[in-house]
């Protein structure tokens, strides 16, 4: 799979990499529209995702920030009467322009949804089935894929011993960790996490914000959080969205102790409405 | 900054109450500075009394603030504005606790320097006393006002007293010089005045956070520093 980086000029904001110089940006959102059908949903967004950063997007319900994810990997396609107008950049092609191949655009960024989606299938399965979607694997190399992308998401040692069983047996935290595993089973270069512990107990969720950890190594994370302490622990750079717009972002210290907009303080505050 | 309310009553109402827990104890240690001033400057026995009992509440109220901030910790998980208001009062009763020590052993020494003549005019040390006593007053407005300018105008005011310390710690080695039958009285009187002094100080630094919880920003770049009596050198004319 193609990992060619085009990206040096595409830089965020106030993202800084660990030492101190900017993180180049692994995606760079232009002057974004976003319409269901005539309502207007998200407006003017112009935001980086720094590369192996995370970056955390608040907002109150209905604010965009989960259709800002939707619109990172194209989900609004399946929906006739949404588009979107502007640029989402990634190594210099802008992926909502309708010559992608969504495929292809898909298994280079990855999703994960607030509720566990296992498919009724095995746990091996439900890794393995998305892999032979895009890459043809000898059975060792697939069993390889298969405990890599379970142990990258820490959950190989619960599991090794029935990879034959079925997934729907797994508890809810594990699940949601499958349906990690299976995201990143195709080594993707972007994750998008949609609230992915509110359906979570808290031991469970604090395994997903280790793995979020663990995971910004490798990859560059996108997480929509109704969590603002999760968000505060988890994120690099936050994003604030109300009413379609994007109201501020920075550094998670900055934003969390000192936001320049009221309304992003009167939100993270608990002051909002 | 804002001044919208919580949509949690309870936690405005929590916030109230932590800056009223401020603000008394800011006013119990500025009654006992008070007494610990009339102490030495009225060699006034019961406000020396007045001040060292008072000793006990202010670490009390400091324990109690404590426990307060600890617990809105824990059950608000406090963000922004709110967060940095909490953390700063667990500062603030830091520093007022420190105060009301040094208070405390004002007083303590006025009851020994009653058994000595005084060596000298107490003028200098009097109108230090009194800088020090308008400096907490308006420290101690700023908190419960969450008045920025009334902080600053605290951080910019400490320089004049570090200046009569410096006078004042001279003038007693002088003294101290001159007639070693002075040196008891004058090494309590120096310590009187480094006492005062650290009150203005940490004035200083309760400004320096209030400034910080209203604005995120710090304010210890440059601060004004008068004290130079650890350079201080005084000689013998013979």
């Amino acid at each position: 799979m193609s990992t060619t980086m085009n990206d040096s000029s595409e830089r965020p904001a106030g993202a800084k990499a660990a030492d101190g110089a900017p993180a180049p940006a692994r995606i760079a959102i232009n002057d974004l529209d976003f319409f269901y059908g005539s309502h207007k949903a998200l407006t003017n967004i112009n935001l980086a995702f720094p590369t192996r950063q995370v970056t955390g997007m608040i907002g109150p319900s209905g604010c965009g920030k989960s259709t800002l994810l939707r619109v990172l990997n194209r989900m609004y396609d399946l929906y006739p009467g949404q588009r979107a107008t502007g640029q989402v950049m990634m190594d210099g092609v802008n992926i909502i322009s309708p010559d992608i191949d969504l495929n292809q655009l898909r298994s280079r960024i990855g999703m994960v949804f607030q509720k566990p989606t296992p498919f009724p299938m095995t746990i091996y399965d439900n890794i393995a089935f998305g892999v032979k979607l895009h890459e043809r694997l000898s059975k060792s190399a697939m069993d390889e894929r298969v405990e890599w992308s379970l142990t990258r998401a820490a959950l190989w040692g619960e599991v090794k011993d029935r990879l034959n069983g079925s997934a729907m047996g797994l508890s809810g935290g594990q699940q949601q960790r499958l349906c990690i595993a299976r995201t990143i089973a195709v080594r993707p270069e972007v994750i998008l996490l949609d609230e992915p512990t509110s359906a979570l107990d808290p031991i469970s969720t604090l395994k997903i914000e280790e793995l979020i950890d663990e995971l910004k190594r490798d990859f560059t994370i996108a997480i929509v959080t109704h969590n603002m302490q999760q968000a505060a622990r988890c994120a690099d750079q936050v994003a604030f969205f109300y009413l379609g717009e994007m109201v501020e972002a920075g550094s998670a210290t900055q934003m969390f102790t000192t936001p320049r907009e009221r309304r992003t303080q009167e939100y993270i505050t608990g002051r909002f409405g | 900054m804002t001044d919208a309310e919580h949509i949690v009553k309870r936690y405005d109402e929590e916030l109230a109450r932590l800056r009223g827990l401020m603000t008394d104890m800011g006013g119990m240690v500025e009654s006992q500075v008070a007494a610990a001033c009339d102490a030495i400057l009225l060699r006034d026995g019961d406000a020396a009394a007045r001040a060292v009992e008072l000793d006990p509440r202010v670490d009390a109220m400091e324990h109690e603030a404590e426990q307060f901030v600890i617990r809105m910790l824990a059950l608000r998980q406090p963000m922004a504005q709110d967060l940095r208001q909490i953390v700063a009062s667990l500062k603030m009763t830091g520093d007022l606790e420190r105060i009301g020590d040094y208070a405390a052993n004002v007083a303590k020494r006025s009851i020994v320097l009653k058994e000595f003549p005084a060596p000298y005019s107490l003028t200098g040390l009097a109108h230090m006393a009194r800088l020090v006593q308008d400096q907490l007053k308006l420290i101690i407005d700023a908190i419960g006002e969450n008045d920025m300018d009334k902080a600053l105008q605290v951080w910019r005011g400490d320089t004049q007293i570090d200046e009569i310390y410096n006078a004042l710690f001279r003038e007693l080695i002088t003294y101290m010089m001159e007639d070693a039958r002075n040196i008891t009285a004058c090494t309590h009187l120096l310590f009187i005045a480094k006492n005062l002094e650290r009150i203005g100080d940490h004035a200083t630094n309760i400004a320096e956070t209030v400034y910080y919880a209203i604005t995120g920003a710090p304010l210890s770049d440059a601060r004004p520093k008068g004290d130079t009596s650890a350079y201080a050198v005084v000689r013998r004319h013979d």
